[in-house]
């Protein structure tokens, strides 16, 4: 039933599609909200989110646990609303995470898994099909929800501004920082806008719409995928999975976003 | 009156934000004195950028050393403040003397070329192969000519570009350091430094400057 609407919906996209590409004059984004509205009860990536949930649930790794007594940050086992006050300060690592970093905790603890092979996996692998689905699920928990991210333990603080002096760093052939295209507000690449992060509305337009799934690709992409390619377009070597730098680019964004709310996950080009 | 409506626009954007279920806290400002924070100074912003990268096809990590201008034009307090004019100056005379002029004193190649490379967006990513031609990533910043309807907006319009300036000797020399070295004429300048960075062959530029200044182009149609 559901997947039959979905593919109903997306026909009603590929319409849309094709009639925006033909009266596009200066933006993208009247499609884009065109085709936000028709996928309003058909989100493909409501699938991921499904399957998300059964991973959850499901007995892995040599301890044969399921990820159910995962800690995301208000207690064992609670998902409601944990995707909205991410990334946070967790006491049992002495680190802030994100989801995809604190999901690669509790493999590692509750089913034993060796997570450096996921770490490695490029993001179109199965390995790292498993945390795109996990991650559109637990956003899933926090839509209709206020960003709430903490910055009161020092080390979120830290994180967050670790993450705004990366924001700024310019490097490579092409002397991209992030705010070579996300430093001004009202400009855009192509046709496509583009947030200007440093500001709370900015800021929202892309934390509280990834996870997302992409149209034009066909593909689910977890807020990790999303910035990988991000510092693939900057000419950037590639940021390792999970890693602090990654961690403290969401918290900047994150950050900023407080009081935005949650509409994960989302819908893309 | 002018109070009035000030107030009664702050009142209705404020029921309207609040009706949208959004109020936005202002995020915390940078500070004032070009640091990061206590917890971001260098050693600690090192040690995550060290840790936080590796290599990937042909974009190594030692693409994240700084040039000193990549790294004053990180800082967005110090990059204007007073206090770094004299560096600026400095700078900007660097890389304005990295620009290698055309050696045969031609200027100009093939329009027709250049409007492809300035379509092209490829180029020195992990997917790109070492050794295969870069594109220009013009239109992704700006509008050049008037066909082209999928244009950015970071940098300003090049349409009309030789038509308005003419294609005098001085606007030659001008407009080939500006795709060859952006920082020569404004230090933080977004743009890439297209030959000072080997983004662009000396061809390529050639044909870019085609683009922009033959009278036959359709930038100048």
């Amino acid at each position: 039933m559901r997947s039959q609407h979905i593919k109903a919906s997306l026909l009603a996209v590929a319409t849309v599609l094709t009639v925006s590409a033909q009266a596009q004059q200066d933006s993208t984004t009247a499609g884009i909200e065109a085709y936000r509205e028709a996928l309003q009860d058909g989100n493909p990536a409501d699938l991921y989110v499904d399957s998300g949930a059964e991973i959850w649930k499901k007995k892995a790794g040599p301890k044969e646990a399921s990820l159910e007594k995962c800690d995301l940050g208000l207690g064992a086992g609670k998902v409601k609303g944990a995707y909205a006050q991410l990334p946070r300060y967790f006491k049992d690592t002495n680190k802030v995470q994100d989801l995809e970093s604190r999901l690669l905790t509790c493999m590692e603890k509750l089913q034993g898994v060796d997570t450096a092979p996921i770490i490695k996996a490029g993001f179109n692998s199965p390995q790292k099909a498993d945390l795109v689905a996990l991650s559109a699920y637990v956003s899933s928990e926090s839509k209709g929800m206020k960003v709430k991210v903490s910055m009161a333990h020092p080390k979120e603080r830290q994180m967050y501004d670790l993450g705004r002096r990366l924001f700024y760093y310019e490097a490579g052939p092409y002397d991209f920082a992030c705010a070579t295209c996300h430093g001004q507000d009202g400009k855009r690449i192509r046709l496509q806008d583009l947030p200007y992060i440093p500001s709370a509305e900015g800021a929202a337009k892309g934390w509280t719409t990834w996870p997302a799934y992409r149209v034009s690709s066909g593909q689910m992409w977890s807020m990790q995928w999303r910035i990988n390619d991000c510092f693939r377009q900057q000419r950037f070597p590639e940021p390792i999975y999970a890693s602090d730098v990654t961690v403290a680019i969401s918290s900047f964004m994150a950050g900023n976003s407080n009081g935005s709310v949650m509409q994960t996950p989302g819908i893309k080009r | 009156m002018m109070t009035f409506k000030k107030k009664t626009t702050v009142a209705l954007s404020l029921i309207a934000a609040m009706t949208a279920g959004t109020v936005f806290a202002a995020p915390p400002a940078l500070p004032k004195d070009g640091s990061w924070g206590p917890g971001a100074g260098d050693a600690n912003f090192d040690a995550m950028m060290q840790s936080g990268f590796q290599n990937k096809g042909i974009a190594t990590t030692d693409r994240l050393k700084q040039d000193p201008t990549q790294k004053l034009c990180s800082n967005p307090v110090l990059a204007e403040s007073p206090k770094t004019a004299a560096l600026r100056e400095k700078l900007q005379a660097e890389n304005e003397a990295s620009i290698k002029y055309p050696s045969d004193g031609k200027w100009m190649g093939d329009w027709k070329n250049g409007e492809k490379i300035a379509q092209s967006g490829r180029g020195l990513t992990w997917t790109d192969k070492a050794g295969e031609a870069n594109g220009g990533n013009c239109y992704n910043c700006h509008q050049i000519s008037k066909q082209e309807l999928s244009y950015g907006t970071i940098g300003p319009s090049l349409y009309n570009y030789g038509k308005l300036r003419g294609n005098s000797e001085e606007i030659m020399k001008y407009t080939w350091g500006k795709i060859y070295n952006a920082k020569a004429t404004n230090v933080c300048s977004l743009m890439p430094r297209a030959g000072s960075m080997g983004i662009m062959t000396e061809a390529q530029i050639r044909d870019l400057m085609a683009l922009l200044l033959d009278p036959e182009s359709p930038v100048n149609k």
